[in-house]
């Protein structure tokens, strides 16, 4: 046995957690060391273990192929036919497997994970100690769902774990129920992902009704197998449904309202669930199931275009934002697209390389604006902050790291995986990938807008919020405070590996000559299937001229710094932001619009809320009304009816039957005379009556 | 067929009608603790025989098994004959279970004519056992109606303000749907025999019989447009049970009026006999008539899943809102089973059982707080989580059960029904996955403005949370809940004999009906292609 044959205690250790938090320490009204230590070691297990059982693996298998870990077997639905007139077993196990796109998911999930577990130590301090042991049940709940999730083998145990963290991103975002609109945003996200997860399921049947399984290693191998376009117009299918998975998942546009809202929840859970680890599944999804969207470029075009437009879309929302968590929440939205954009245009290990840097400075950045709020008081509101650099140096300087690693300028983690999107992007353009160049180049330069945008609106929150003068009164000022160790110490590693990650994992070894530097791709090329099915993924590439790639970095490290410069002019040299705030009197339209986030929300609260609302009501009146009316109304009918059938039985029948007795009645009256017993009269009848017959019997003869 | 252990049966069926025997002659009215004692036992000791079948039903055996075959009225080939598969055994469970849990709720719930109430309760029991048990079409038939009498009574007395008419609706609904299934019984059985030379029906010549097993023979003899007839017959007896689309409205105002019990049983099991007369009789028994209904059972099934979940979300009463909720989900189930294929009909069953555990569960929440607040108006409650902690968490996993999430039964009993939906039909999938995506609406909608929020209404503020007897009758279904729901294994195993069988019989239809699914000439080298396709993936 080897930790990697028993890589399903990875999520269970935190299971575990989740389960003796929540059932013993909460229900005992345990105190909080005792969650503490709960916590911290079903998270701290999943760490070492999942990081034991990937090197052990590493070093000891083939990390070309997925090592497949069956638990048990799960659901078996018997034989079914399938949509190419065949029948096949529906046999669904539960099993984990390693590979290099699970490593790599599961070494960063573990780490981020524990460390705002740790962050949250601090962070939650004031809760009471009932609230305290629920809240590390529903994290350590989370970290087993996000690992099914990046470890589960086949389509339906990565669905497990994706509604799994569905959940506990619903019972996260609503921790504080008493507070209606809290709850309500935790009721947006889940129903939200629903509507994605309507794309998800119908993927899943499409998938085992072309293919007869469910697998992710025999799909990846039948998929492999296939000559010419038979399987093209299915790959698009279960592409574009999976991707609506996604879009639900991850925030893009149509489904991203909830996120923004989910900044309701704690803070540490904002920066775990909703910007490092369980947004990003939907990168993960599609990157892993990269076999269909390889055979399909009108999925590959509708990723790349959703991405491509959610980045710049809510990178503009960000610009006139206040609430600092806002900012960071369509920052995120943003972040998710160029990981689309990355995948649509076939460059999945570039989105799955963003997904993990963006993980730690994303993260920095959440935890930052948390220890900033902890020490405001709860303030959430940027213009109620600045000068706080020198109350807390420490959170001050990780979080100017992670912004500039964010910000894309060099050699921070943000630069590397943004830069290698964006050449990437340029690259599909360039070579006219799918006969769509046009498209791609498009889309590029609206990922080059949103890059400057991007680097605009973090410096405008780092100036806003650390630089110039406290706004936020007196009194709160006195309580500004550099956070506790708990806090400061996940901050200070996710901003080291802001700047290291970058390079160690995915150094842009292209721009040197040296493309085997670049480990990530190197390590998961084998997991992407070619394009159109023939042979591996070309891991580097050289479609593009190297000077051409020089020259692209440079563009996209101007474009940021032109933010950078911006955002210094208008709200850092200038404490009252007379710049900003006269463009927001120039255009005010402009500036409505994106402070209210295009009327997004409103829109669909007239439509398809108010309408689905609407359409239920209206069946309930017609159940009312016309279904159990009929049913009614045969009932007043019955009952009518045998109401005047009662009457004519009473006035009618009875009336006949009445009558024959009355007429019986008075005609006895009289023939009661004959018989007064007489026997001479009864004779004298007898012979009149004997006559009568003769001559009756005589007559007519 | 199996006669080892077949006192079991009879025990299980009639141990309820000898304690209620037991409380009519030897309780004294007024002596409510014994009487409540006596009933819980009776309905334990019930469930304890039960659970034996569980272990002793062979999978591999014969069909029926634990089979008792006597004499009952000879002349016409009537019989007392008993006997399960693993299909009867698993609803026989569910009812022993919510059997005693309908009991054990009922302590405080009920205060006057205990003694009748209980004594109705535990003869349901046998009605619904007798149901599951019977193999002889005129037991079945006598222990259906059996079941309506004392369900009429417990709603029309135990029930709520509007509670006759209730009473009457549900009695009335069912009998014309009892009678006409009657009829169909009595079509089948002379074409079995002699026929009926008076309406021109002939018959097979076959010695007269009741008996089941022993019909299915004769099934595929039945010609189609006979089938149809007798299909109807019993479609509308089922449909009503089920409740199907247009025929269910007589359950929302059964459910509101009925007692928490009467609701948990009602739901739980009662709704269970029409998609357990599908199963048993109408598609092995009129395969080609089948074959024909399912384009339309499967539209009906369609629009009992989203117009259910409309209709449901726009609900003020917490309980009228559960009653909707059943039937969409009884339209899972009956598309699954129509899907006609092995993974439609287990899902169907296993949702069969879910819906038993998660609705009766649901049954019961409603009534725990109705007994505190003597109020089902969502608009009365808000923020109750704050007061009543472990029953929000409690109402919580349960909700989330309802509404198909994995690792709790209803995703796996819905993702097996829509998986065979989809391979049916694939849009039937496409349409019916919507009711998910709206289930997950009215539930959440429901569960937030009941619990969430802040606790504003004074009323609400003393509440008491669960008490330990309280707890023990939702556990349970909690327990089961997350059994199903990650090791639904044992459960499939024991229906996979009966789906085999059923789908055999299908496939007797007669060719010009055939099943999409059927393999027919000219797919046999697709067949071929992907056998090929699969050997080369394996290696």
């Amino acid at each position: 046995m080897s930790f990697y044959d028993l890589i399903w205690l990875v999520p269970l250790f935190p299971l575990a957690g989740a389960l003796i938090n929540g059932l013993v320490t909460h229900q005992l009204g345990l105190k909080k060391s005792v969650a503490n230590i709960v916590a911290l070691i079903g998270s701290g297990l999943a760490l070492i273990w999942g990081w034991a059982a990937v090197l052990q693996w590493y070093f000891t298998e083939d990390h070309t192929v997925s090592y497949v870990v069956k638990v048990f077997s799960w659901i078996s639905g018997g034989d079914l036919p399938l949509l190419s007139g065949g029948t096949a077993p529906l046999e669904v196990a539960a099993s984990y497997q390693v590979d290099p796109t699970s490593a790599v998911m599961v070494c960063f999930v573990t780490l981020v994970g524990f460390l705002i577990h740790l962050y949250s130590v601090g962070y939650m301090h004031s809760e009471s100690d009932k609230a305290y042991s629920r809240y590390f049940s529903y994290l350590n709940l989370f970290m087993f769902a996000m690992l099914t999730l990046v470890l589960g083998s086949n389509l339906l145990v990565l669905f497990v774990g994706w509604e799994g963290v569905g959940l506990c991103s619903y019972l996260l975002i609503g921790f504080y129920y008493e507070k209606e609109w809290c709850a309500s945003a935790g009721m947006k996200a889940f129903i939200v992902n629903r509507i994605g997860d309507f794309g998800f399921l119908l993927a899943i049947f499409f998938t085992f009704g072309w293919f007869g399984t469910l697998e992710f290693s025999e799909l990846f191998a039948v998929l492999s197998q296939h000559h010419g376009d038979a399987l093209v117009g299915a790959a698009t299918i279960i592409g574009v449904l999976l991707f609506i998975g996604a879009i639900g998942k991850s925030a893009q546009i149509p489904l991203f309202v909830w996120l923004p809202d989910a900044m309701a929840g704690p803070t540490p859970v904002s920066a775990l669930i909703h910007a490092a680890t369980m947004v990003t599944a939907g990168v993960y999804m599609v990157a892993r199931c990269n076999f269909f969207y390889q055979l399909s470029p009108n999925a590959m075009l509708v990723v790349a275009v959703i991405g491509g437009v959610t980045a710049i879309f809510a990178a503009t929302i960000g610009l006139t934002q206040n609430d600092i968590k806002k900012v960071l929440a369509y920052s995120t939205v943003s972040q998710l697209g160029y990981m689309f954009l990355a995948a649509g245009v076939g460059a999945y290990i570039a989105a799955i390389f963003h997904v993990v840097t963006h993980a730690f400075f994303k993260a920095c950045l959440f935890l930052g604006s948390g220890s900033v709020i902890h020490a405001c008081g709860g303030e959430q509101d940027m213009r109620k902050m600045g000068g706080l650099k020198k109350y807390m140096p420490k959170t001050y300087w990780t979080f100017l790291i992670a912004t500039i690693a964010i910000a894309g300028i060099p050699p921070l983690a943000g630069f590397v995986s943004k830069d290698a999107i964006l050449a990437k992007a340029f690259e599909a353009g360039y070579t006219d990938l799918n006969g769509f160049g046009g498209a791609y180049y498009g889309l590029w330069i609206l990922g080059l807008c949103g890059a400057a945008l991007t680097a605009f609106y973090m410096f405008r929150l780092v100036f806003m919020t650390f630089d110039g003068a406290f706004r936020g009164g007196e009194e709160a000022e006195h309580h500004l405070h550099e956070s506790p160790w708990t806090m400061t110490l996940p901050l200070q590693v996710l901003a080291f590996g802001s700047v290291i990650g970058g390079l160690l994992i995915g150094f842009p070894g292209i721009l040197f000559h040296k493309e085997n530097w670049n480990f990530i791709e190197g390590f998961m090329g084998p997991m992407i299937l070619g394009a159109h099915g023939h042979g591996a993924a070309h891991a580097g590439g050289h479609a593009v001229s190297f000077g051409l790639e020089w020259a692209l970095v440079g563009l996209s490290v101007t474009v940021a710094a032109a933010g950078i410069l911006v955002a210094y002019r208008w709200y850092k040299t200038d404490p009252e932001f007379s710049i900003p705030n006269a463009m927001a009197e120039r255009f005010p339209f402009a500036y409505k619009l994106l402070l209210n986030k295009y009327w997004v929300d409103e829109l669909y609260d007239a439509t398809i809320i108010r309408g689905t609302i609407g359409l239920a009501r209206f069946c309930w009146e017609f159940d009312a009304r016309v279904v159990d009316g009929v049913v009614n109304g045969t009932r007043h009918v019955t009952v009518g009816t045998s109401f005047l059938s009662g009457i004519f039985d009473l006035k009618v029948i009875d009336g006949i039957v009445n009558l024959i007795g009355t007429i019986n009645q008075t005609a006895s009256r009289y023939f009661r005379r004959l018989q007064v017993g007489f026997t001479q009269g009864y004779a004298m009848v007898m012979v009149f009556g004997a006559a009568l017959l003769l001559a009756v019997f005589f007559i007519s003869f | 067929m199996e006669t080892q252990y077949a006192y079991l049966l009879n025990l299980i069926c009639f141990v309820p009608l000898v304690g209620a025997l037991f409380i009519v002659f030897f309780l004294d009215k007024e002596n409510s603790r014994a009487i409540k004692m006596t009933a819980t036992v009776v309905a334990g000791l019930d469930f304890v025989l039960s659970l034996p079948l569980w272990f002793l039903y062979k999978t591999d055996g014969a069909e029926f098994q634990f089979v008792t075959k006597l004499d009952w009225i000879p002349s016409v080939g009537v019989q007392y004959f008993f006997g399960v598969d693993g299909f009867s055994v698993l609803l026989i469970l569910l009812t022993t279970l919510l059997g005693l849990i309908a009991v054990y709720s009922s302590f405080t719930a009920i205060a006057h004519r205990e003694k009748e109430y209980y004594v109705f309760l535990l003869l349901l029991q046998v009605g619904m056992l007798g149901v599951f048990c019977s193999l002889d079409f005129i037991l079945f038939y006598v222990f259906w109606e059996v079941m309506l009498v004392p369900m009429y009574f417990l709603i029309g007395v135990w029930g709520g303000p509007r509670k006759l008419y209730a009473a009457i609706k549900f009695f009335l609904f069912t009998l014309v749907g009892s009678v006409l299934m009657l009829i169909g019984i009595l079509a089948l059985y002379f074409y079995n025999s002699d026929g009926m030379a008076a309406i021109g029906l002939p018959g097979l010549g076959n010695a007269p019989t009741f008996s089941i097993p022993s019909l299915y023979e004769i099934a595929p003899q039945v010609p189609p447009e006979l089938q149809f007839w007798i299909f109807l017959a019993f479609f509308v007896g089922f449909a009503i049970k089920v409740p199907m689309f247009p025929f269910h409205t007589w359950l929302p105002d059964a459910h509101v009026e009925a007692p928490t019990a009467g609701s948990v049983i009602l739901a739980g099991v009662l709704l269970k006999m029409g998609t357990y007369g599908f199963i048993r009789l109408s598609l092995p028994l009129l395969p080609d008539a089948t074959i024909k209904a399912v384009g339309w059972i499967g539209w009906l099934s369609i629009v009992a899943i989203i117009y259910g979940a409309l209709v449901a979300m726009a609900q003020k009463d917490m309980k009228k809102l559960v009653a909707y909720s059943s039937v969409s989900h009884m339209g899972f189930i009956t598309l699954g089973m129509f899907a006609l294929n092995e993974a439609g009909l287990r899902g169907s069953i296993l949702q069969m059982l879910n819906h038993g555990i998660s609705t009766g569960a649901l049954f019961l929440l409603v009534g725990l707080i109705y007994e505190r607040r003597h109020n089902r108006m969502i608009s009365e409650y808000g923020g109750i989580a704050k007061v009543m902690p472990i029953y929000a968490m409690f109402f919580l996993v349960i909700t989330l059960s309802s509404i198909g999430l994995p690792t709790l039964n209803g995703f796996i009993g819905e993702f097996l029904i829509l998986i065979g939906a989809f391979a049916h039909k694939w849009w039937w999938a496409l349409f019916a996955t919507s009711g998910i995506v709206l289930g997950a609406g009215y539930m959440l909608w429901m569960y937030q403005r009941v619990f969430f929020g802040e606790l504003s209404n004074e009323k609400n503020k003393g509440l008491k949370d669960l008490n330990l007897r309280e707890q023990w009758t939702i556990i349970p279904l909690i327990i089961l809940a997350f059994w199903i729901g990650l090791y639904p294994k044992p459960f499939l195993d024991r229906m996979a004999p009966t789906v085999d069988r059923v789908m055999e019989r299908v496939a007797t239809a007669r060719p010009e009906a055939a099943l999409p699914m059927v393999v027919h000439v000219s797919a046999v080298d697709q067949h071929e292609e992907h056998d090929e396709a699969a050997t080369e993936h394996g290696e």
